[in-house]
């Protein structure tokens, strides 16, 4: 029984995200497109909650909606770019769109085919909660943990050096 | 549940990525389908990391840096892009054909 309402909260959540994701690439405003990706982006949350990650999905909420749509804001604030209702779309929708189509459709049913009576048993597990995860990065994976905090050390120079302006570079 | 029902929702967001990075003229806008793409990665990772268990935590480890390191190439892209608009006055991506051959 819990199953059925765990299986309509996921059907209502995967048609929240389509449509949120089919919107964020067609609107023709580009605040209303980064809107959009914050929807998704937090019925993706949902899903992690959904699938007993609260871990994840709690930095998700942080990283991707607090941080990641405000970064895209300040950009297409400071790009000035037409927020109005220009055509941000080229000429090769049409092929754009048979592309995904054949993405999608080749992806799933590949997915599909292999992962066939897989299931996802909810009741058996209480899910993986903080502390394993935090003992498997600390310990087997402390490498590549340190990696990435260079790395983010590294893109966080180099975006400074990129966008800073040269000395006796003018104002345009 | 069945776990392909999470693997199709995944494959579903990352196809609308795809139509955005090929259909898209603004460079943030091709960025923000990006993102689509890497958070259809994510789900993947924390629905395997779901169906496996107490075995799958590795799963969300991965997930968490596949954020970190979207995150990383969110800053990087933008400088890219506010340098590219400070240098141009555009951000069209079809007007950067500078490197193409």
């Amino acid at each position: 029984m819990a199953d059925t309402y765990l299986q309509i909260i996921f059907w209502v959540l995967f048609a929240l995200m389509g449509i949120a994701g089919i919107r964020v690439v067609t609107t023709r405003n580009v605040v209303h497109a980064a809107l959009y990706l914050v929807a998704t982006l937090l019925g993706a949350a949902s899903i992690y909650i959904l699938l007993y990650a609260e871990f994840v999905a709690w930095v998700q909420v942080l990283v991707y909606v607090g941080s990641v749509v405000v970064l895209m804001l300040f950009g297409l604030m400071l790009t000035k770019a037409p927020i109005g209702s220009a055509n941000f779309d080229n000429n090769q929708r049409l092929i754009a769109a048979i592309c995904a189509g054949l993405v999608f459709a080749v992806s799933s049913y590949i997915m599909v085919e292999a992962f066939e009576g897989q299931e996802i048993d909810f009741t058996g597990t209480a899910g993986t909660n903080v502390q394993s995860i935090g003992e498997a990065i600390f310990s087997i994976y402390v490498l590549p943990f340190e990696i990435v905090s260079l790395l983010l050390l590294a893109a966080l120079v180099g975006a400074i050096v990129i966008s800073r302006r040269d000395e006796g570079e003018v104002e345009s | 549940m069945p776990v392909a029902y999470f693997l199709v929702l995944s494959a579903l967001l990352f196809s609308i990525g795809v139509y955005g990075v090929l259909a898209r003229q603004h460079a943030v806008l091709v960025l923000l389908s990006v993102e689509l793409m890497l958070n259809a990665a994510n789900i993947n990772l924390v629905a395997f990391s779901a169906m496996l268990g107490d075995a799958g935590v590795p799963g969300q480890v991965f997930a968490l840096f596949v954020i970190a390191v979207a995150a990383a190439e969110v800053g990087v892209g933008l400088a890219i892009v506010i340098l590219i608009y400070r240098n141009r006055q555009s951000v069209d991506i079809d007007e950067m054909s500078l490197m193409k051959w």
